[in-house]
């Protein structure tokens, strides 16, 4: 096993230092909204995550082409790495918006259509993580994963665009809400600069996440070969 | 909801069950990360004793 990269231990602890300045400006640094109250304080990590979902979906569809043109297993532990990363992130960010949405809307889960897309794109990569463990050989799981990941990426730019396109209860954040929107407030410039900085943070999360998750993926794999060759 | 308040809702006891998800989930992630890459490296050094007694 390769030692860790200098260069990775830097990022780590560059990112948890981001990471506190972030939760630091979210605590101290920004106003209390009027209406809603420290609840809408939720807002600012939730909609990194749900960024960090979606960015992670996009890289494994990326990965998944270029497996597909090259045929090197290194990108298909890419695309399985995203992929995971950002499961983990947008069910993050469903669970933080059902909480926001208790007080706010007065419901904890309704079948809006950004709700809904959200959450049928997380199925569809959940669908990814358990399918790809039913497949033994790994050529074909790469190539499966590679498939899936491209085709699967549809729904991103679908629950993207679902509040800008349908008629929806969910705020918009960026451009301009729907009437029927309920929790939508006006960013005050400290409020604006805080949900950018986040959003700046879970990119690095994203980033150094997916760098330990590639590594652990070359392991898993080195492992698995190596189980190959001591049965033969 | 907010109709004919006064002042912010109190709604902080959500705000810190939204804070305690995205932690806890993020820790666990990191966690699981750690745990996989430990066993995987005893696997390896297992692996590696059983293809040298074979090769020998």
């Amino acid at each position: 096993m390769e030692t860790k990269p200098r260069l990775l231990t830097i990022l780590d602890g560059v990112t948890i230092i981001l990471l506190a300045v972030a939760t630091t400006l979210v605590f101290f640094f920004t106003p209390i909204e009027a209406v809603m109250g420290n609840v809408q304080k939720v807002f600012y990590f939730h909609v990194a995550n749900a960024w960090v979902g979606m960015l992670g979906f996009m890289a494994s569809a990326i990965a998944g082409v270029a497996y597909l043109r090259t045929g090197k297993r290194s990108w298909d532990i890419v695309g399985m790495a995203s992929v995971e990363i950002s499961v983990v992130f947008l069910l993050i960010a469903i669970v933080t918006g059902s909480i926001w949405a208790r007080p706010v809307w007065n419901t904890w889960w309704t079948w809006d259509p950004r709700l809904t897309t959200a959450a049928i794109m997380e199925l569809i990569y959940a669908a990814y993580l358990l399918l790809r463990q039913g497949i033994e050989d790994p050529d074909r799981r790469a190539r499966f994963g590679a498939v899936y990941a491209i085709l699967g990426f549809i729904s991103v730019p679908l629950t993207f665009l679902s509040i800008r396109i349908f008629r929806t209860i969910h705020p918009v954040v960026i451009g301009n809400a729907d009437p029927s929107a309920q929790g939508s407030f006006d960013m005050s410039p400290a409020m604006l600069r805080t949900f950018m900085f986040s959003l700046l943070v879970f990119s690095f999360i994203f980033a150094d996440l997916l760098w330990h998750r590639i590594r652990l993926g070359h392991l898993a794999d080195k492992v698995e070969q190596l189980k190959l060759k001591v049965t033969q | 909801m907010f109709f004919l308040q006064q002042g912010p809702a109190q709604t902080t006891n959500y705000m810190i069950a939204g804070y305690t998800v995205i932690f806890g989930v993020i820790l666990f992630y990191v966690l699981s990360l750690f745990l996989r890459n430990r066993n995987l490296k005893r696997d390896l050094e297992t692996l590696q004793e059983l293809d040298n007694k074979t090769n020998v």
